[in-house]
């Protein structure tokens, strides 16, 4: 089985990160396998994971007591679901659920935290990362808004 | 860089085709969507046995005694004897387009207009990407490529519509899905519990598709703010503008570039165009004076 550093580096977003930085985040990962219906995590749950998926799909959900489940978007292979940094004590806004079995890297966001204080090398590549993460996310959801098929 | 399509302008080869509507009865009609149909018509003249088209071109199609419009072909460019439109129903001439039923008479002008680079391309890697109708004009640009698979390098099909229930030609989505040779990626703005397909915008995938962006060919269509953004995500992955071709259909009236309805800058969408590389229109694609 391939180390989690070895899939880490495989993986769109720590393309291109150096080979200690990257073992200083492996160290902080898992690997995790969600079956179909099972949840990453749930809205108001303490968020100490940041999911890396590497296989599968899950879906983000917004629970609403009177309409159930409201879809806001998919996650895909390639790509992140985390909500760290910002946000302290860390908890979940959302739902995410996978859709099929999806394998993930877990990492575990206070040790990532930490490494990240201790080595600000790597605390800045992280956050630029992160960074342009939030950035893609800000665009997608304003396109989402804005009905481009109706334009 | 890929080259820019042969004929810049296009004008049927046939002078009846380009001034006098030709008789074609619907031989079928079948609903894609809730405001969106399909039919297919052949030639109800003896003098008209055969309407050739190639990728990306239209027809002014007339409903006798309401009005004119423009329409890609979304037909197999290999059955010229058969020709395809699918048709929302949007105004006037659509609306009534969109009640025709078969056996029913339209007069029908062209083909008109620039042609997807779909033979400049081989050898290429081959990206196409449309959002909602958009599908409608790249739908024979992607038979040409499925027919002629071995000629490219990878091909990637991204589409984006409103909803589950706004994905046009469904079927035949799931049938090129099921390839082993080409990638279709299929994503919706909005969507029930029970979707068991990707939700995003288009853009987000056309980050993630699979392609070399120096030796890629890009072909885009759909609504301008897609066409937009997916044209900027391309050019932020590295394909050159050159390599990237849209679609403008835009108030397109006559067909000939007499009328002027559709002028863009110094071009005629729909005698220059209306598929252009973006690096010839890429001036005005964005301008919101004209």
């Amino acid at each position: 089985m391939e180390t989690i550093e070895a899939v880490l580096a495989d993986h769109p977003f720590f393309k291109g990160m150096t080979p200690q930085h990257l073992a200083a985040v492996a160290a902080c990962g898992r690997r995790v396998q969600f079956m179909a219906g099972e949840f990453l995590c749930r809205e108001a749950e303490e968020a100490l994971d940041f999911f890396v998926i590497l296989r599968g799909s899950v879906v983000v959900e917004i629970f609403s007591h009177r309409r159930g489940p409201l879809t806001t978007g998919t996650i895909e292979e390639g790509e992140v679901l985390g909500c760290i940094w910002f946000d302290k004590p860390f908890h979940w806004h959302m739902d995410a659920k996978a859709r099929q079995l999806s394998r993930v890297v877990a990492l575990d966001v206070r040790a990532l935290s930490a490494k990240c204080e201790e080595d600000h090398d790597l605390g800045y590549d992280f956050m630029k990362r992160y960074a342009q993460h939030l950035v893609v996310q800000f665009r997608v959801a304003k396109l989402q808004l804005v009905d481009m098929y109706g334009t | 860089m890929a080259p820019e399509p042969e004929k810049l302008t296009s004008r049927p080869s046939d002078a009846n085709g380009l001034l006098l509507p030709q008789p074609f009865r619907v031989k079928s009609r079948r609903r894609e969507t809730a405001d969106t149909f399909t039919m297919a018509l052949a030639p109800a003249s003896p003098r008209v046995e055969e309407w050739p088209f190639e990728p990306g071109q239209f027809n002014m199609l007339t409903v006798y005694g309401i009005g004119e419009v423009p329409i890609s072909i979304s037909g197999d460019p290999t059955e010229p004897w058969r020709l395809i439109h699918t048709i929302r129903a949007v105004g006037a001439a659509t609306r009534a387009l969109c009640r025709l039923a078969p056996g029913d008479i339209l007069g029908v002008r062209g083909p008109f207009g620039t042609t997807w680079p779909v033979i400049e391309a081989e050898g290429r890697d081959l990206v196409i990407v449309a959002g909602g109708l958009g599908l409608a004009p790249v739908r024979p640009a992607i038979y040409y490529a499925l027919a002629h698979r071995a000629a490219y390098g990878s091909v990637e099909l991204i589409y984006g519509a409103r909803s589950p229930q706004d994905i046009l030609y469904y079927h035949e989505l799931e049938r090129w899905r099921g390839r082993f040779d080409v990638r279709v990626h299929i994503t919706v703005d909005a969507a029930p519990p029970e979707w068991r397909g990707r939700m995003g915008v288009v853009t987000k995938v056309v980050a993630q598709a699979r392609f070399d962006p120096s030796q890629t060919t890009a072909i885009v269509c759909g609504p301008g703010l897609m066409m937009r953004f997916t044209v900027k995500e391309l050019l932020d992955r590295g394909v050159s503008s050159d390599s990237i071709f849209v679609s403008l259909e835009r108030n397109m009236q006559c067909g000939m570039g007499l009328c002027g309805h559709c002028q863009l800058g110094p071009l005629f969408i729909c005698k220059d165009g209306a598929v252009f590389p973006y690096s010839r229109v890429k001036n005005w694609f964005e301008k919101r004076e004209v």
